[in-house]
């Protein structure tokens, strides 16, 4: 939209700082605040030190951010292939298929996340496939949740994509595999990384499913910072949030670096 | 390579598309596939290409029924509206795409690439990107990267119609003489520009409602149509209902001079005159008619007649006087400028 008056221009500049700063940034702001506090009693917090920030990067916290960053590349990963695979192989379906199977990969987030962990539990607890107990629980758990978002982004993107060219590459002696390696996945490489970048950072902050999945050795950070918190270190728990904060934000801007080279058009 | 069509039919849900096409292309003939949109012409040529699968019939490349081969095994060359050059690669790895996915030797890969771009005056952009081409240079790309793979049938779905009308007459010679350069390859070209037809193929196939209407050399098609819709379509002839006499027909009680062919005396049939064909004031045959507008285009003013409640083209030389608009005149037309069709195949 377009605002030509300044006035007007103004209104709706205060408009946003009125909805974002209070709903946004102020939240952020005040756990950045409390990582670097030992009190806070009055309107802003007293007494700086960066104590909280040495216990949150190393020991137990040093290892629960390996943990979160191990299961979030492998299950963002996992969710990628799994999706782009179901995608591709959802445009050779019908109009009922495709909506058959786009609605089977929507429900892990349709279900609330605190059912796909019971219901994971439930599932890898007996034999067979006794995964309970181990990381592969929590993996799995995270995977089937984020998969949808993979999913969706990249049959979005094949929808979008121009069937002329995996035309013109067959018409060119292509065979299907080489025009999938060659031409479409290519083509598809920006919503690729955008749909791992989203599974990578929705893998980072999972705890409802994760609470009730994981095994004493495979800790992630969202559960540590439940943990501090609820035995009232707050501002440690702060210092950990900053830390899987700004470890994500790192990731995701490496991420749409690799986007930014890989779009053309 | 010769292409044939041996009555093809192709339906998308039951809606049938093209019906029962026969057509051959003889090898190193360039034929165009002329129709106005909806009418079957890019579904037979994506027959050819292979991403429609006929309902009946079988098509013939070089003699060998590929009905049931997929594309990438058939060996052709297509060129599209929209160029379809991979963005992600530069001009020549796209020129080259073809030879890499057939895994042709990487010495002759180069040759054959720099061949291509040379035959198409692209050799100067080979380590740009298609983005950075403008339309004309991008559809020169898409040329030599069918051509770089030697096909035996190049199929071209409207390859101009994306080019502004300066560009599309400098590449209609261009692809003549890429034509004469390449005389064993056949090329089915589609199109619905009449001029693109006229000037370029050996013969023209016209197209409607998913059936060859007619098919012949531009000249035939353009002096002895051998229907209406054909006559109309190619070179905008103007179309009278008249009835028959002997060397005569009779259009709103003025009897005409023509030459009757194949049509019966008594018989309803359809007179078909081209606009630059008919001249102002007395002549042979005259018709009296009110001008109803008037259209400068250049070289030619094209007057729209009012003849006996029918409107009736006119072109005449821009140094004619002009009559003016809403005035009472004379039209006329030589005998042999006239063909009398069978009213039974007017097309609407």
């Amino acid at each position: 939209m377009l605002v030509h008056s300044r006035r007007a221009r103004w209104a709706l500049w205060a408009g946003f700082l009125v909805l974002f700063v209070p709903l946004f940034a102020l939240p952020l702001l005040v756990v950045l605040g409390a990582s670097l506090a030992t009190h806070w009693s009055g309107v802003l917090p007293s007494g700086p030190t960066l104590d909280h920030y040495r216990a949150a990067t190393r020991g137990e916290a040093l290892g629960a951010l390996t943990t979160s960053l191990v299961t979030a590349v492998t299950a963002s990963l996992l969710a990628l292939i799994a999706g782009t695979w179901a995608a591709l192989a959802g445009t050779a379906l019908g109009r009922r298929g495709r909506r058959v199977l786009d609605a089977l990969f929507v429900l892990p987030v349709a279900v609330p996340s605190v059912v796909v962990g019971l219901a994971v539990l439930v599932a890898f607890s007996q034999p067979p496939l006794l995964l309970n107990g181990t990381r592969w629980i929590v993996v799995a758990a995270h995977t089937v949740l984020v998969t949808a978002f993979a999913h969706q982004s990249v049959s979005a993107a094949l929808d979008r994509l121009d069937p002329a060219y995996a035309q013109a590459a067959a018409s060119l002696g292509a065979r299907p595999g080489y025009v999938l390696r060659r031409v479409v996945l290519p083509l598809l490489l920006p919503s690729l990384t955008a749909a791992t970048g989203l599974c990578f950072a929705l893998s980072m902050g999972e705890l409802s499913a994760t609470m009730m999945l994981y095994p004493p050795d495979w800790t992630p950070l969202p559960v540590l910072i439940h943990a501090a918190t609820d035995r009232g270190s707050l501002f440690t728990g702060s210092a950990v949030a900053v830390v899987l904060m700004a470890t994500t934000l790192l990731v995701l801007s490496a991420v749409s670096r690799i986007r930014t080279r890989a779009s053309y058009r | 390579m010769g292409i044939r069509f041996d009555s093809v039919t192709v339906a998308y849900d039951g809606d049938v598309v093209l019906d029962a096409l026969d057509l051959t292309v003889a090898p190193g003939e360039v034929m165009a596939l002329l129709g106005p949109s909806g009418s079957g012409k890019t579904t037979a040529l994506r027959a050819v290409a292979g991403f429609v699968r006929p309902l009946s019939g079988r098509v013939l490349l070089g003699g060998r029924d590929v009905t049931d081969l997929p594309p990438y095994r058939r060996g052709i060359g297509m060129v599209v509206q929209q160029y379809a050059l991979f963005p992600h690669l530069r001009v020549e790895e796209n020129v080259a795409f073809g030879l890499r996915a057939r895994g042709t030797p990487r010495a002759g890969i180069r040759a054959r690439v720099a061949e291509a771009l040379e035959m198409t005056g692209m050799a100067a952009y080979a380590r740009r990107r298609p983005r950075d081409l403008s339309g004309g240079q991008q559809q020169r790309v898409a040329i030599a990267r069918a051509l770089a793979v030697r096909p035996g049938v190049l199929l071209l779905d409207e390859p101009l119609s994306a080019l502004d009308t300066r560009l599309r007459s400098g590449m209609l010679a261009e692809l003549a003489r890429l034509h004469r350069e390449l005389p064993d390859v056949s090329m089915l070209y589609v199109t619905h520009d009449q001029i693109e037809a006229l000037t370029l193929a050996d013969r023209i196939a016209v197209m409607d409602r998913a059936r060859l209407r007619a098919c012949g050399t531009p000249a035939e098609l353009y002096r002895r149509p051998a229907d209406a819709f054909t006559a109309s379509f190619v070179g905008n002839a103007n179309l009278l209902p008249v009835t028959a006499g002997t060397g005569t027909a009779v259009f709103a009680g003025t009897e005409l001079t023509v030459a009757t062919g194949g049509v019966a005396p008594g018989a309803r049939a359809t007179l078909c005159v081209r606009p630059h064909l008919v001249g102002l004031g007395d002549g042979p045959n005259r018709l009296p008619g009110t001008v109803t507008a008037i259209q400068w285009r250049g070289a030619t003013h094209r007057l729209l007649v009012d003849v006996g409640g029918h409107e009736l083209t006119v072109d005449v030389p821009e140094s004619t006087a002009v009559p003016a608009d809403g005035a009472e005149i004379t039209v006329h037309f030589a005998t042999e400028d006239v063909v009398l069709l069978p009213a039974g195949v007017s097309h609407d």
